[in-house]
């Protein structure tokens, strides 16, 4: 168990710096200079010039590089036009927003958190629930009506849905209010009520694809021997489904899972753009408009880890979940 | 005479068929794996209804210039003069009218119905290449991990972690404009042909994995069946191996997961048009429309209605027809 934690951190660092190293390369070949940005009322060649060195973007790529991972690691002194002395998750400091990436990231990740947390519990209950339902009472209509639910939101796309919500909802019936971020320490009535639409609309896209892949695996487990021996033992239905075939038949819902929390926890770019709110993925769309280098890479490392990170979990989750996994 | 599985499977099929069948089926008739599942699709009116229907979608995408000629309107058209002072449509439901049968955009005043004909084209186009160009990448890697093992399939699967740890969106919004600078420079003038083309490139990098992952895994599935083995003493080299021994055992799953990879890729495109990469306002496209769209949510609701149901649309007959074609080439799914 400690061996494959440690070999699977092992190669999860190894991938995300692969991910840091692609990324530098990859936005330092964008050929939008940030220093043009800095200073735009025509800045004389040798200004720009002098804080071009300030800033060591006159530094080869790799000690560029190695300042930053050092920044990351230990923090350092970024120089008083940076707002100086950078403490350890030290991410660089915007030009564009004239703040340190690090405060600019606590600021957003919470209400993306915000986003993602209720709407995957609520997604996870509502797929998984609906495919066993539709699984145990296979060929009635609530089984015809699940599938129906689950390829209409397969379809479906969440900026369309996101507009009608809103139309209905917001502008229509006025039952909410436009939507926007509150913290949920100040007003969690005033939190839920701003996020609500965006969790509703994530949990109905989301759980479809849930229903039809719990549902599908819920009917092959029910097949298998050791639910039959199950039941000839004489335990109960309800034990039965809940416990043997549920646990077999959750592994691959749990990759997938694994997979779609990660990614959308590094910024719901579209849920964001469509509600108007501003979270990780906003910000990194803004970034890349306004050519914003260390919040682009910030916001993409940022994302690589919850990704990588999420896997790791699953794969802990794998053996916790299903007795015949054992972790070598 | 081949040693392949599939035959055996065939038989079988047949077998009971024939057990089954009425005065139709007078003996045994040999058919192939691929005319037993064009029967059983022929025979899942699901598949036809959906089938009929992208076919059609497909003919408006191709006949777009076409139609654009009967219906007497561009898509780059503007009419000003029925709008009113504030850019929006006169009329009903976004100025449907017998001359504009979806109404017109709000403030461009360009007709909404050629736009969204001519983003059908776009979209089918674009999404058609990148599931082509994607299952290719992932067919040759899968293959060669799943079949080789070792240390090329340890780069390969870790290639494929790597790829499926970056942020695809963010990536793909901070690549398309750099790749277009880089060509083009400052000023120069894009070509909507070169949008299409970075659009499908950046699909191409990003998309392989999951058919890699599954390639791979049948591959391995397969590899150590007596076929496989007969085929190696009798010296064949590994192209002949992969492409002819081991690919048309795996066919059906890589079709099926081609079928899906369409409507993804549609879905993909919108997306990023809709967060304002990918294509420009000159290309119509379905996720540009949608986010002109939420501008005018309010005060033109029949805007967003008319693309959003479209892509709606397109994208449910694909599932659809994936899904019949899925229990079609595999009797024994229960999807």
């Amino acid at each position: 168990m400690a061996r494959f934690l440690i070999k699977r951190l092992f190669s999860a660092t190894l991938t995300l710096f692969a991910v840091s190293v692609l990324t530098f390369l990859m936005f330092f070949a964008l050929p939008r200079d940030p220093v043009t940005g800095m200073c735009p009322k025509n800045c004389s060649p040798e200004r720009l010039e002098r804080v071009r060195t300030e800033l060591g973007l006159n530094d080869p790529l790799i000690s560029q590089y190695a300042g930053y991972m050092k920044g990351i690691v230990m923090g350092r002194d970024l120089g008083s036009a940076q707002g100086g002395r950078c403490d350890a998750p030290c991410l660089g400091w915007s030009y564009v927003t004239n703040e340190a990436v690090s405060d600019t990231i606590a600021r957003v990740l919470p209400v993306t958190l915000s986003i993602v947390i209720p709407a995957a519990i609520l997604w996870l209950l509502l797929g998984v629930g609906l495919g066993m339902v539709s699984a145990l009472r296979r060929g009635t209509w609530l089984d015809r009506l699940a599938i129906g639910f689950s390829l209409t939101g397969a379809s479906l796309q969440l900026y369309f849905v996101g507009a009608v919500l809103l139309l209905v909802f917001v502008y229509n019936l006025r039952l909410l209010p436009v939507p926007s971020y509150t913290s949920i320490f100040d007003n969690p009535a005033k939190w839920a009520s701003g996020l609500v639409l965006a969790w509703v609309a994530l949990a109905f896209l989301f759980s479809a694809i849930y229903a039809r892949l719990s549902r599908a695996q819920m009917l092959e487990t029910l097949s298998e021997d050791f639910v039959r021996t199950a039941r000839a033992k004489g335990l109960a239905k309800p034990k039965v489904y809940g416990r043997h075939a549920l646990r077999a038949a959750i592994t691959p819902v749990v990759t997938i899972a694994g997979l779609d929390v990660g990614g959308a926890l590094g910024g719901t770019v579209i849920t964001e753009t469509t509600f108007g709110i501003q979270g990780l993925g906003r910000t990194a769309v803004d970034a890349v408009r306004s050519g914003d280098l260390p919040t682009i890479m910030a916001t993409v490392l940022i994302a690589a880890v919850f990704v990588v990170l999420a896997n790791v979990l699953v794969d802990l989750l794998y053996a916790a979940i299903d007795p015949r996994v054992r972790l070598r | 005479m081949s040693l392949s599985p599939v035959e055996g499977v065939a038989l079988a099929e047949i077998e009971s068929s024939a057990d089954a069948g009425g005065p139709a089926v007078k003996g045994v008739v040999g058919r192939s794996p691929g005319q037993l599942a064009w029967l059983r699709l022929r025979r899942d009116r699901t598949a036809m209804v959906s089938g009929v229907l992208l076919i059609f979608f497909m003919v408006l995408g191709l006949a777009a210039p076409l139609i654009e000629m009967v219906y007497g309107i561009g898509p780059r058209e503007q009419f000003q003069n029925l709008l009113d002072g504030f850019g929006m449509p006169l009329g009903y439901a976004g100025g449907v009218t017998g001359e504009h049968w979806f109404g017109l955009e709000p403030g461009l005043g360009r007709d909404i119905f050629i736009r969204l004909i001519y983003g059908l084209r776009t979209s089918l186009f674009i999404a058609f290449a990148a599931a082509l160009i994607t299952a290719t990448i992932g067919v040759v890697l899968g293959a060669l991990a799943g079949y080789l093992g070792g240390w090329l399939d340890a780069v390969i699967n870790w290639i494929t972690d790597l790829t499926l740890a970056m942020p695809f969106l963010i990536i793909a919004l901070a690549l398309t404009p750099t790749i277009t600078l880089r060509f083009y420079g400052e000023r120069g003038q894009v070509s909507s042909a070169f949008g299409v083309g970075v659009l499908i490139g950046v699909f191409a990098i990003f998309g392989w994995t999951s058919t890699a992952r599954l390639v791979r895994g049948q591959v391995i599935a397969l590899r150590e069946r007596e076929f496989v083995e007969a085929a190696k003493a009798s010296g064949a080299g590994l192209g002949h191996m992969l492409f002819r021994q081991l690919l048309p055992n795996i066919w059906a799953p890589i079709l099926v997961s081609f079928s899906l990879a369409v409507p993804q890729f549609i879905t993909s495109e919108a997306a990023l048009s809709f967060i304002g990469v990918g294509l420009s306002d000159e290309t119509p496209s379905f996720g540009r429309m949608i986010y002109r769209s939420l501008d005018f949510l309010q005060t033109d609701p029949a805007y967003v209605f008319f693309p959003g149901i479209t892509i709606f649309a397109l994208v449910f007959a694909f599932n659809l027809f994936g899904d019949a074609l899925r229990d079609a080439l595999d009797p024994k799914s229960s999807r």
